[in-house]
This record gives C-alpha cells, structure tokens and sequence, in this order.
C-alpha cells in the first residue's frame, strides 16, 4: 500500500513539472505573438502618416490651382466673389402655378408624379 | 546462498568434549561472528541507502546551480510593451493650421552610411555614389573611403527610388539606417512662419529632428515633448487665406516691379494672425545657405522675413495714433480745426507731400484724411514728446513683437535717443522711427477693437485675449472713421472694395541710405486697412519695398495710394468670400423682403 502511494506520488511530480513545461512554452509564444502583433501595429502607424503627408501633399494649394487652370475649359472655376454671397431676401421667389395649371381633384389612388404637375419653369434649368 | 554456520558444530563439540575443553565457548564463537556478520550486512544496506540519498540531494543541487548559471549567463531581454506608435521613439509633433491641414509632418526615410573595413570595391562604390548623387564627387568619396576612418555617412536623406539604385550597387559596405525627416507638403506656403527642420544628434537607427528657424526653433520643445507628440500643434493661419494672399500678393509685387512685400492679416479680437506672407520667399524643405554674397543686405536673402524682422520707418500710417492720442486726451475732438498752415520747429520748416497746400486750418478727420504733414505735426505739439512716447510704447510699436518666431525678439524697433519737438514731429508722421509690419498690424488692430492692447500670436487662441485698455471705445470709433474717411475720400479710394467696408491709412517713406539721409526714388510703401469698418473684425497690412506703379500712363506713381492700395483691395476681394464675410449692402434692410419678383 505504501509503496503504491510511492509510485502514485512520484508519477504525479512528473505530471506537474510536464505541465509547468508546457504553460511555461505556451507563455512564451503568447508574449512573442504580442511582440509581433505591436511590431504590426507600428508599422501600420508609419504606413498611416505616409498616407496622410501623401494625402497633404496632393491637396496643396499649388497643385489645385494648377489643375483648376489645367482643366478649365471643363470646368471653368474661378475665385469666389463678393457679389456671389447675398441675402436671402435678394432672391426671387419661383413662379407660381398658371390658372387651371392644377387638377382640381386628383386621382390619389395611384401614386402622383409631382414633377409633371408644376408648369415649366419659365427660366429652364436648375436653380 | 552462504552455508549456515550452525550454533554447535557436531565435529567441533565432539573434539572440544575430548580435549575437555568447555563447548559453551564454541556456541558463544558462532553467536558473536553471526552477530558480526548480521551488523556488516546491515551497515552494507545503510551505505547503500546514503549512497542514493547523496545522489538525489547531488543531482537536486546541480539541476539548480546549473539553471542559475544558464540565467546568470544570459542577457536581459526587456519585454516590449510600449512599441505601438511608431518604430523609431523620438517623433516629432506635427503642425497643423487652425482647420487640420497639415502644414509640418514626418516622414519615414532612410539615411546612407558606409563601413569602409566591408567595403568590397571602393573606387567602383565611389564612382557608381557618384553617378547617383550629382553633388557628391567620386575622388573625394574615394579618399574618404580609403584613408582609414571606419565609418562615414554619404547621405542623410534617400527617396525609396534612390534606395533601390544604391542596392543595386550591390556593396556590403554601403548600409541604411532608417530615420525621419520633417516634411512641408505645401511648398513655398508660410515658409517663413514655419521655418524649417534639420537633424540634430545622428545615429544609425535613428536621427533626432531639431527646429532651425521660424515657429520650429521657438517651439522646438513643445514640438519635441514626448507626451504631446500625437498631438498636433495647431497655428491660427488658414490655409486657403495665406495661399491666396501669397499669390495676389506675388502677382501685385511684379506687377509693381517691387524688390519684395509683406502682407499680414490678423483677427483684431483675438490678435491670432490669419495669414502672414513675406515675399521673396523659399522652400523650407530645402533652406538655401544663409550666407549672403558681399555686399548684399540682410534683406536681399529670400529667408528675411520682411513682416516680422523688417524694420521700416512706416510713414504716414502713424498719424492716426498722433490723433487717437490727442482724442484720448481730450484735446481735439473729429471736428476741432487745427492749423495746416506753416510748421516749423526751430530752424527746420516741414512741408507737404508734393508741397500741396490745405489751406490755413482742417478739421482733424480731414488732416488724417488727406494725410496732412503739418496738421499732424501740430496735433503731436499739443500732445508733447514724453506723452506720444508712452503712447507708441503702450500700443507695442516700440518694442520687439512678441509673437513666436525666433527672429522676432531680434527685430527691435528703431527710435531715436532723444525726443525733442523736431522728433516729436517726425515721429508722429512715421519718420525717423522704424517698426515692423507686424507691430503695425497689432496697433491698428488695438483701435480696430476698441482700444484693448492687442498681441500678436500665431498659435490658435479661441477666446479674446485680455490686455490693458489704450484708449477709450469712443476715441477708437472715431479714428476707425476717420480712416474710412481715408478710403471714401482720401489718398486711398482704390482700397474702397464693394459691399466691405474698408478703412485704412496709406503711408510712403524713403528709404534710408546707409551712410544717412534718404533716397530720392526709392520707397517703402505701406497700407494698413481694418474692415468691416462699421464692426472691425480684421486688420490686413500689406507693405511694399520699392514698388513702381503705373496710374495707366506713363508716369511711374511711388505713392501707396497707386502701389500698396490696389493689392491690398484685391487681396480682400478674394479673402473676404474665403472668410465667409458678407458684403453688406449700404442700407441695410433687415429682415423685411427686399425685392420679390412677379412674372
């Protein structure tokens, strides 16, 4: 009996130094897998600020002025000028139906095109 | 198995009964040699069981000393935790405008450097370098390469293309260290403010940034603190604003065939400086050599930077403080009439411009209007030499601006050691005293704000900042009419820009010659403007060195009225819709519709 609780006792040792071994490694790669995963991420942070000079260096007012007098026959931007901000009040109403223009009584069973209610505008175009 | 011995041998009693001898002495024999035979066996099996133990205990022991050994032996590894911002430690904080553009960053590079004992083929390294490097010169490199120095760099900084074309030269020796460098993405852009970057102590696997000029160096420790670092330092200039009066600004210097001008535009509330353009001007991300060829002034280099460290005597743009004084004061009021006759103070008589004449007396809003020479100087009698003094000192013009540029506490304005009356004259009509633009900008904007003392700063300030009051709202007001007066009917009606009410003040000055006195055609022309007139929210002064304009003939006109005005009127034209300012029609309506159309 003695001699069985022995053996029971010396093969438990062994069972917990292979487990202490084991966790031991296993640590091991957990804390070199995070040293990879901050390399990753410092690198990515480089990768970041790369992109935003890049992004910097693209939208400097030289180069958008030069591609604004480049494509200027497409689009035709010029600088803003004072007279473009105005009051509200300075604006002119849009013109208001024509007589008989709308249905008296429309038909709401189907859905309703607004659009083709309204007469045309009399300026064409959008505002 | 050992034969037993018995207690009492048959043979052995036998014989001893014979010989009559006693054969108790023969048992007694046996039982003490069993005994002693019993005793070895068991001292044989202790042995053998401390023979184990000392095994154990050795084997126990040499596992630990060996393990103790192993760790002593190794080198410590410190476990990395902080390795999440970048892969080189020392950053350097960005700069930013008062919106986020990013006006300074960093950019991962790498550097060149040769360990000279890997070299394979050095005359083959040499001449391929430079072949690559146009400013590197093969014999130099070769005889930097041979004469027994173990290391030497070739180039700070490298383009990942020009990387690749010295690897594929192909050398062990030639090695790359990786590094930043500070970056300007915008160019030419408030290259003055920014100044520029260069590396300080260098090492292989990393180069420290240091500030060389402009806000760099002044906030170098800011820029450099490891805490702040991900946070960017954000200016008060906008970006659209300074490159916008950089170009009308360079587009009206070679209209105006000027040797060089400045413009600054600054918030009168707050004092934070919107825009600040000196031209000349360079790139910072490469800074021409400072040394100025024989001969030349300080501010022939493209690095002076003529809005903060160009001292100027600055004209008639003084006359308004001269009369905001005597306001002040209570000695005059708008309308008091004060001789434009005559002036002289002792021997010295002062004269007009062009000698024109404004009759015997005017009203002081009609002096500051036409920018009478001798009206002013009789206003600046009244106030005296020790008042007028105190006065240009409380509104900064005297005193090195406070804003942070490391060239600005170098920039000390000029005055005379003494102030008499002649002095208190031609002080008080911009002579004989010099400033810069920007102390300019920041006194005008303390009358444009009601008289609170304003100081200039270009880093982002939310709130309105606090300073001593200079002079009461009232006598502000009144000069900020007076100078509208100026654009509505005085020497400055090109600056009178639709829908934004702008005041301002022109001032012409000779420019000094060297050994004294003054030139005849050459001039420093300066317009300082505050808009909207009726509630100033800006100040903007533009000031050109030895412009030529043209009033459509063939008159050359070397007054501010024809140089300095017409820039600053199209510089707000394209600003003030930039700034959101509405142009205010003349009689305001209100909320009440103003025009509804019926077709």
């Amino acid at each position: 009996m003695r001699g069985l609780l022995y053996v029971l006792a010396f093969f438990g040792m062994i069972a917990l130094g292979a487990w202490a071994y084991s966790e031991n490694y296993a640590m091991r790669a957990r804390l070199a897998e995070g040293q990879r995963l901050r390399a990753e991420i410092a690198a990515l942070n480089d990768a970041i600020a790369t992109q935003r000079a890049e992004w910097a260096f693209l939208n400097r007012p030289d180069r958008l002025r030069a591609l604004v007098d480049v494509n200027f026959e497409r689009l035709q931007l010029m600088p803003m000028e004072p007279g473009q901000l105005a009051p509200v009040a300075t604006l002119a109403y849009p013109a208001p139906a024509q007589d008989g223009a709308l249905p008296g009584n429309l038909d709401l069973s189907q859905s309703v095109d607004v659009q083709a209610i309204l007469p045309a505008d009399p300026e064409g175009g959008a505002p | 198995m050992t034969t037993r011995t018995p207690l009492r041998p048959l043979a052995r009693i036998l014989d001893a009964r014979e010989k009559g001898e006693n054969p108790d002495l023969i048992e007694r024999e046996n039982l003490r040699a069993r005994h002693e035979a019993m005793k070895s066996r068991a001292m044989g099996r202790a042995r053998f069981r401390l023979g184990i133990l000392s095994f154990a205990f050795f084997a126990a022991f040499t596992t630990i000393g060996v393990q103790m050994g192993l760790t002593a032996s190794q080198t410590p590894v410190e476990p990395r935790q902080e390795a999440g911002k970048s892969t080189i430690s020392a950053q350097r904080a960005d700069i930013t405008d008062r919106n986020g553009n990013v006006l300074a960053t960093n950019m991962l590079t790498h550097s060149l450097y040769v360990q000279t004992a890997d070299l394979v083929d050095p005359p083959r390294v040499a001449r391929e370098l430079a072949a690559l490097f146009p400013e590197l010169k093969e014999d130099e490199l070769l005889r930097r390469f041979t004469d027994g120095r173990s290391f030497l760099w070739v180039r700070k900084v490298l383009s990942p293309e020009q990387m690749q074309a010295v690897h594929e030269i192909g050398d062990p020796g030639l090695l790359f260290g990786p590094r930043e460098m500070r970056l300007y993405p915008n160019g030419t852009l408030a290259a003055h403010i920014l100044g520029g970057a260069s590396f300080g102590a260098e090492g292989v696997s990393s180069a420290e940034l240091i500030g060389v000029a402009g806000i760099e160096k002044a906030m170098d420790t800011r820029l450099r603190d490891p805490a702040l670092a991900g946070e960017p330092l954000a200016l008060s200039l906008d970006l659209t604003l300074q490159a916008t009066m950089e170009e009308v600004l360079g587009a009206g210097m070679v209209m105006m065939n000027a040797k060089g001008a400045a413009g600054i535009l600054m918030n009168v509330h707050t004092g934070e400086i919107l825009a600040m353009a000196s031209l000349p001007d360079f790139d910072p991300n490469d800074r021409p050599n400072p040394v100025l060829p024989k001969g030349a002034e300080p501010a022939d280099s493209p690095l002076f930077n003529r809005a903060v460290q160009g001292v100027y005597e600055l004209g008639s743009t003084f006359k308004i403080f001269a009369a905001a004084q005597a306001m002040e004061l209570g000695l005059v009021t708008p309308e008091t009439e004060v001789n434009t006759a005559a002036l002289s103070v002792g021997k010295k008589r002062f004269s007009e411009f062009d000698n024109k004449n404004y009759g015997p007396v005017a009203t002081v809003s009609k002096i500051i209007a036409v920018s009478s020479n001798i009206g002013t100087g009789h206003i600046a009698l009244m106030i005296g030499g020790e008042r007028q003094q105190a006065f240009l000192k409380d509104l900064g013009l005297l005193d090195p601006s406070p804003v942070e540029l490391v060239e600005a506490p170098g920039a000390k304005p000029l005055r005379p050691p003494k102030w008499p009356d002649v002095v208190t004259v031609t002080a008080a009509f911009g002579h004989g005293i010099s400033s810069s633009p920007l102390n300019l900008a920041a006194a005008y904007a303390t009358i444009a704000n009601g008289g609170i003392k304003v100081t200039p700063t270009l880093l982002q300030r939310d709130a309105p900042m606090k300073g001593i009051r200079v002079m009461s709202p009232q006598v502000a007001a009144d000069s900020v009419a007076m100078l509208r007066r100026v654009v509505t009917e005085g020497t400055a009606t090109l600056a009178d820009v639709e829908g934004y009410s702008v005041a301002g003040k022109t001032g012409t000055a000779d420019k000094p010659k060297k050994g004294g006195g003054y030139y005849d055609d050459k001039v420093v022309n300066t317009f300082a403007a505050v808009f909207p007139s009726d509630a100033p929210q800006y100040v903007l002064v533009i000031s050109m060195d030895e412009p030529e304009g043209t009033s459509g003939g063939s008159e050359v006109r070397r007054t501010a009225g024809w140089t300095a005005v017409p820039v600053a009127a199209e510089i707000i034209k394209r600003i003030g819709p930039l700034m959101g300012l509405r142009p205010q029609v003349e009689a305001a309506p209100g909320n009440e519709v103003t025009a509804v159309r019926n077709d």
